[in-house]
């Protein structure tokens, strides 16, 4: 079974104590804003929408979260962790040509773009890039499996994790800034806490998270 | 509302004109003694971290005339930090980096921070002395190398650190010499910490309240803490005795000036290479120098190497203080792999701060091990990003299995070992030739590999923590490969062909260029650094104290 907290809404806790003027800044931008496309093109982009939609969950309440534009404005202020592994590309190189082979190795295997295929095919050529299993001529030196991990699959969760849609589901408490915890232990619960759904809704979970 | 909610832009220097943050109020200024560039002042400090920090504020409470540098910015936490993974990875060094060799190691976030305060600002605050015997590993265990320093010469500075930084820990600490209590009350343990403490009483082996350097009780102007559990991204509470909270409020105070940022680019040397005369900086868009009497090189185990090798003259073609070759060599870090299992109970492992419980057994047990060397391991307590990331690229998840995967978070436990690593000549950082980062300067590239010992250590630490999470309870269990905590790039010694610093962290070679910080590291034993780190430059304080008195320096 999967767990679940379906009254739980982090946000319904921005007015109060768990919520502080900095948070609330940081998070006003990342809801309410659309950076531009300035980083990809216009193709790369299309793919990163479905390379998202497949890669990242979507949320049980209010369908999918924003990802490509806050990728895209992360690659293009260059706000990303800096380092790269011996040898490897750099990294606004690595993308533009890990996207083009990840294309490629669709027109190779099916005639067609990667977003002209259908979902269940979409996901098997992806199970078999993240285990590098391609071909490499398609991938002009740059490593499938490796840039499937530790740059595109790792750049995405990453946005997808930031945002309170994904708290809301996986019961995290989020912001708790200047008001934190007090009940720690095993089972303990502050009220301002994501309740779980207990099985057969037996339990009517007690508060939502508001406080 | 208040200007609080404004980003702080992180270019322009906050520190200057007479004046610097006040890291306890939002858009507060305390006075700060300023220097000319012109000036020569008794020391310019490179860094404002756990070393550069701790020596500024002492060094400036005995009277001396300290400069010290940050390259990263003077923050205030209460009104510069919000509790967002995302947005808080601005505290972090993210200038272009190689990482190579067998196992690269993992930068940015996971090891070094930019900003006054350094990594401190984003650390756990796991607060552990060292076994006395690892200070002489060599002659007493007989693995790795000797210190030229003992622990009873350490002790009294690691009273001294544990006073200044408040720590809360248990009243009676279950393993090394006979001690006092902590100097605050221990944190109540969190869920993640009983499930360690019961799987240890199953186990039969001991287990304590860790050691933490963030207050259970109101302390000065810090607040005790409040179990928001955002630790590695920025305390905005000021519960959390950082550098920046700490030492660089004590230094100002005293008379120090610190220069956020601040990028030193080279230490300068005399045309006959015999002394340092200052360091030249880049702030504002323009490149000066300081004068200085004595340069200490503070920037944590990569800028720290990168910095001596970048200043290489005609006279030191290998860089400053390198005639060993030892600058950049001896790379250690601590190996972190960690084993994890979901359990029945509820035990949102966000609340706290990640690391409240703690065994030292295997640091203190030496029967029973196919390996040199020790390892502490904690609970742990990884935030919605950081787990997110990490089911994704250890375990391979993503779309729905990912998000099946992510409902079990609050029901997740897991143990992370600090691991012992060989110090190996082989293990370095060094300087990339064609290959230069926003000021101009060549980048380092840091390159790693694990020995078999080191691996011997990963493997039996796995398996014991996976029999720990057993006999709690724990189902599902899967592991995943991680280090931590760069340190022993240019070692302390007491030969100078094979370290490039001795006891005080004075250079064999330049007599006014000393080493402050991790890089100072001959072994890393098995417990987080910082402690140490600050213990060696209180008691470097006083060391240049004494040569002062005595004509020396
Ligand atoms: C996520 C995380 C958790 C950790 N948890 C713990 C823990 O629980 N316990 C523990 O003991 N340790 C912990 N550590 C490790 C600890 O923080 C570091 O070992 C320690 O801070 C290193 O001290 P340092 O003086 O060597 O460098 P730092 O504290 O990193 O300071 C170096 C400073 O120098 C500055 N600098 C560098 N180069 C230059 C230059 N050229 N010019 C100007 N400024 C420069 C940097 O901006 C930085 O501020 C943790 C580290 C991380 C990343
Ligand atoms: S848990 Fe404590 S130390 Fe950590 S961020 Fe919160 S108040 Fe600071």
């Amino acid at each position: 079974m999967t767990r679940s907290y379906p009254d739980y809404d982090v946000l319904a806790k921005w007015d109060t104590v768990s919520f502080d003027d900095k948070t609330r800044h940081v998070l006003r931008k990342r809801l309410g804003e659309t950076p531009p496309r300035r980083f990809f093109s216009e193709e790369e982009w299309a793919l990163m929408e479905v390379l998202c939609a497949r890669l990242a969950p979507t949320p049980q309440r209010g369908g999918p979260v924003p990802i490509t534009c806050w990728l895209d404005a992360r690659l293009h202020e260059g706000d990303t962790e800096g380092y790269r592994i011996e040898g490897a590309l750099p990294e606004a190189e690595a993308w533009h040509r890990g996207l083009k082979a990840i294309d490629e190795q669709a027109r190779t295997d099916y005639v067609r773009p990667f977003i002209a295929l259908d979902v269940e095919t979409q996901v098997i050529l992806l199970k078999r890039i993240q285990k590098g299993e391609v071909d490499a001529r398609v991938w002009h030196g740059l490593k499938a499996g490796d840039f499937f991990t530790s740059t595109l699959l790792r750049e995405v969760v990453g946005i997808y994790y930031a945002h309170p849609a994904a708290w809301s589901e996986m019961g995290f408490g989020g912001p708790a800034s200047p008001r934190g915890y007090v009940r720690m232990g095993l089972n303990e619960h502050d009220p301002w806490e994501a309740r779980e759904a207990k099985p057969g809704g037996a339990r009517k979970p007690r508060g939502s998270g508001v406080a | 509302m208040s200007t609080s909610a404004s980003p702080h832009d992180p270019v322009t220097p906050r520190a200057k004109d007479g004046r610097a943050p006040d890291v306890f109020v939002p858009d507060g200024w305390v006075p700060m003694r300023c220097h000319a560039d012109t000036e020569e002042v008794d020391f310019a400090i490179v860094g404002a971290g756990a070393g550069g920090a701790t020596l500024a504020a002492r060094l400036a409470e005995k009277g001396f005339s300290v400069v010290c540098f940050d390259a990263g910015p003077y923050w205030r936490p209460l009104e510069d930090f919000a509790s967002d993974e995302l947005a808080q990875e601005m505290l972090y060094w993210t200038d272009p980096r190689i990482t190579g060799g067998a196992d690269p190691i993992a930068l940015a976030g996971n090891n070094c921070g930019k900003g006054v305060g350094g990594s401190t600002v984003h650390f756990s605050m796991v607060s552990l002395r060292f076994r006395p015997e690892w200070f002489k590993s060599r002659s007493k265990l007989g693995y790795g190398y000797d210190w030229p320093v003992t622990y009873e010469e350490i002790a009294p500075y690691y009273d001294q650190a544990e006073r200044a930084l408040s720590i809360s820990g248990p009243v009676k600490y279950p393993w090394g010499p006979p001690r006092g209590p902590y100097p605050y009350r221990p944190h109540e343990v969190n869920a993640p910490g009983l499930i360690l403490g019961r799987a240890a009483d199953r186990m039969g082996i001991k287990w304590c309240s860790t050691p933490l350097a963030t207050v259970s009780a109101p302390h000065g102007k810090s607040p005790p803490c409040v179990y928001r559990g955002y630790c590695h991204y920025g305390c905005s509470t000021n519960a959390k005795q950082s550098a920046l909270v700490v030492w660089a409020a004590r230094a100002v105070k005293a008379g120090a000036e610190i220069r956020d940022m601040a990028m030193v680019g080279q230490v300068e040397t005399s045309a006959d290479g015999a002394r340092a005369t200052g360091v030249r900086y880049h702030r504002e868009g323009e490149w000066r120098v300081q004068k200085a009497r004595n340069v200490v090189v503070s920037g944590y185990a990569i800028e720290t190497p990168r910095l001596l090798l970048n200043s290489a003259t005609p006279k030191h073609p290998n860089g400053l203080a390198n005639s060993s070759g030892c600058v950049g060599a001896y790379l250690t870090t601590q190996s972190g792999p960690g084993v994890w299992a979901t359990f029945e109970e509820d035990i949102r492992w966000s609340k706290g701060p990640p690391n409240m419980a703690v065994t030292e057994h295997w640091n203190y047990t030496d029967e029973g091990k196919d390996f040199h060397g020790g390892y502490a391991f904690m609970s742990q307590g990884p935030l919605a990003r950081e787990w997110g990331q990490n089911l994704a690229t250890s375990r391979g998840l993503w779309g729905e299995d990912l998000q099946r995967g992510m409902a079990d978070y609050n029901h997740t436990m897991g143990f992370v070992p600090v691991g012992e690593v060989e110090p190996r000549a082989c293990n370095t950082v060094t300087l990339v030739d064609d290959e230069f980062d926003q000021y101009g300067l060549k980048i380092p590239k840091v390159t790693f590999s694990y020995s078999d010992n080191d691996k011997r250590l990963i493997e039996h630490s796995v398996k014991f923590m996976g029999h720990m999470l057993d006999a709690a309870g724990g189902r599902d269990q899967w592991r995943n490969d991680d280090t931590s905590h760069l340190l022993g790039t240019c070692r302390m010694g007491d030969d100078p062909r094979t370290s490039v610093v001795n006891a005080d962290g004075r250079s064999w070679d330049i007599p006014n260029l000393w080493v402050c910080d991790g890089s100072l590291f001959a072994t890393t034993g098995g417990v987080n650094p910082s402690l140490t780190i600050q213990a060696l430059a209180l008691r470097c304080a006083d060391r240049i104290e004494s040569l002062a008195r005595r004509g020396e320096l």
